[in-house]
């Protein structure tokens, strides 16, 4: 008897056995592999616009690629030759001077913002403020500074396009510098106060050091995306064909890649449209060359 | 119990005493707040020369605190507020015309988590030379440093190279070196042995009682076997509820061996023999 029992109990048993062998168009496998396909084409697509605009820009800008094209004056109508040689001067130099004033005032505010007193009223409403102007119109930059400088100056100049730049730079900087001393590990400052130091040292021996490659990794965005604007310097540095004349340059009209694009580009000049298509080229450029140092100094040295 | 529980204050006859001469620093704390908490009361804990002096007792009793309140490192934190005088070398460290950041360029202090900086070992042990603005030979004191932290042989090849790349047991090793390099005379450790192995922990253990030939050290412990095998003398704090809150105290310090073996108070008693932690 009880063996008739056991038997029937092991018929069932191997009636039930989980069926393991997966099925490559069946349930959940199949949705798994739908789902898998989809992700990969959306990838696919999102870059499509990104890898278009390179291999366009390349294949006509390109041609024009050459030292004196870099390096030459822009020309004049119905001139032939030339280059765009203080554009990319000017566009250097404005975002140089956008990256001196946001750099250090950034820092300062980063320091303060995760380190003196991120919680006081001050500090929650700086951090506010910073995290809308991140969104700011960059021609309202423009405006504003049109109206603080330029007319007081009475001339469109270098140091306006600057200043522009560096409201748009510096909540970028900020954010970015705050996260990546944030990151710092507590216990390591603990160590630096175990051993005497006052906050000024842990914050210039530990905290800075220890945080410099995240807010290098910020710093290059924010100056990659400064290089790019055109909006806030048509108010206030306008456009110029000569190169930056010395330091008195800095007060006149200067040239910049972005505005020498939009302009070569109306024109009816076939000269001046390939120079537009190479002046947008070397920008890219550019900001592929600042992306890609923000991400290899961003790393982390230890 | 209803009545509030005694701690041992110099007129209590448990109190540890010791001759003043042996003594390098001496707490006398009457209160220690968090803001409106009261996180530890009344006890008077002497750190002697020369020895290694544990502080044990179950969480939340303020040992911690009560050790971190002995370099000053408490300040950091806004609303702390320190009744009583920690005594060091004949000052009260808590006079207002004493810099806390001075008084921790003394003492040394090595934390619950191995917490090397981000730069070379040679780099995190020559910190707080560097700090002190020491002239002399740099690689000489050093080499002294990590040879008392029993490191030297491990990683005398590799200077160069991140504290962080070490192994936890190594890190905590180099957290000590880095401590012993300006020679302060005394060493405060918060439960050092809690993030490591086993073997790790021997290791940190065996150094402790080389280092107390030159240093007197302070050792938070949760564990008490550790305790046992190192201390030398103990002082034991418990949690007060009696009143509402939870606030901690001195139970009762004395000679290791004597603590665990014939403890006076009954909630010694009950601790060492483990009824609860």
């Amino acid at each position: 008897m009880t063996g008739n029992i056991s038997e029937a109990v092991l018929e069932q048993d191997l009636a039930s056995l989980p069926q393991l062998k997966g099925s490559l168009l069946e349930g959940r496998g199949l949705k798994s592999r739908i789902y898998t396909g989809i992700t990969w084409l959306l990838a696919i697509l999102a870059s499509l616009p990104l890898f278009s605009v390179l291999f366009m820009l390349i294949a006509e800008g390109g041609a024009r690629i050459s030292w004196e094209t870099l390096t030459e004056l822009p020309p004049a109508a119905f001139e032939y030759g030339g280059g765009i040689g203080p554009a990319i001067v000017g566009t250097a130099v404005m975002v140089g001077i956008g990256a001196a004033i946001s750099i250090p005032i950034g820092i300062l505010a980063a320091i303060y913002l995760a380190e003196i007193d991120p919680h006081t009223k001050l500090a929650h409403t700086a951090r506010f403020l910073a995290k809308v102007l991140t969104g700011f119109p960059s021609i309202l930059a423009g405006v504003f500074v049109y109206a603080a400088l330029v007319v007081a100056m009475k001339s469109y100049s270098a140091w306006a396009g600057g200043i522009a730049l560096a409201v748009l730079m510096l909540p970028t900087v900020i954010l970015t510098a705050e996260e990546a001393l944030k990151q710092v590990p507590q216990r390591m400052k603990d160590a630096a106060y175990g051993m005497g130091c006052t906050r000024a040292q842990v914050i210039g021996k530990v905290t800075l050091p220890t945080g410099i490659p995240g807010v290098v990794t910020g710093v290059l965005l924010a100056v990659a995306g400064a290089a790019g604007e055109s909006a806030p310097l048509l108010f206030t540095a306008l456009f110029s064909t000569y190169f930056l004349n010395g330091w008195e340059g800095l007060s006149e009209p200067t040239s910049s890649l972005s505005i020498l694009i939009y302009n070569f580009s109306g024109m009816p000049y076939e000269n001046q449209i390939e120079l537009a298509w190479t002046a947008s080229l070397v920008l890219v450029l550019i900001i592929l060359v600042f992306n890609i140092l923000a991400r290899v100094l961003g790393r982390q040295k230890y | 119990m209803n009545a509030t529980a005694e701690a041992v204050t110099s007129s209590h006859p448990a109190a540890w005493s010791v001759d003043p001469k042996e003594t390098v620093m001496d707490c006398r704390l009457k209160k220690i707040f968090y803001g409106d908490f009261l996180a530890v009361r009344d006890s008077i804990v002497p750190i002697e020369r020369n020895k290694i002096t544990g502080f044990i007792g179950p969480s939340g009793c303020g040992k911690s605190t009560v050790l971190r309140s002995l370099n000053r490192m408490n300040d950091l934190i806004p609303i702390f507020r320190f009744e009583g005088s920690v005594t060091y070398h004949g000052q009260d460290i808590y006079d207002k015309s004493i810099d806390p950041v001075l008084v921790r360029r003394y003492i040394g202090m090595v934390f619950q988590q191995p917490n090397p900086f981000s730069m070379s070992i040679y780099d995190n042990v020559a910190f707080g030379l560097r700090l002190n603005r020491f002239k002399g030979n740099m690689d000489e004191r050093v080499e002294k440093a990590l040879r008392s932290a029993a490191l030297w042989t491990e990683v005398k090849d590799k200077l160069k190279n991140s504290g962080l790349s070490l192994s936890g047991g190594q890190q905590q090793r180099l957290c000590i070196a880095r401590a012993v390099a300006t020679e302060p005379d005394v060493l405060l450790m918060d439960e050092p042995c809690s993030a490591l192995d086993p073997i790790a922990t021997r290791q940190v253990e065996e150094l402790m009682l080389e280092l107390k030939e030159n240093y007197s050290v302070a050792l938070v412990t949760h564990n008490m076997q550790q305790a046992t095998r190192v201390a030398d003398t103990t002082a034991f704090f418990s949690v007060d509820i009696s009143q509402g809150g939870r606030t901690g105290y001195l139970v009762e310090m004395g000679e290791t061996r004597q603590v665990f073996e014939d403890p006076q108070a009954e909630l010694t008693k009950e601790y060492v023999s483990g009824e609860f932690s």
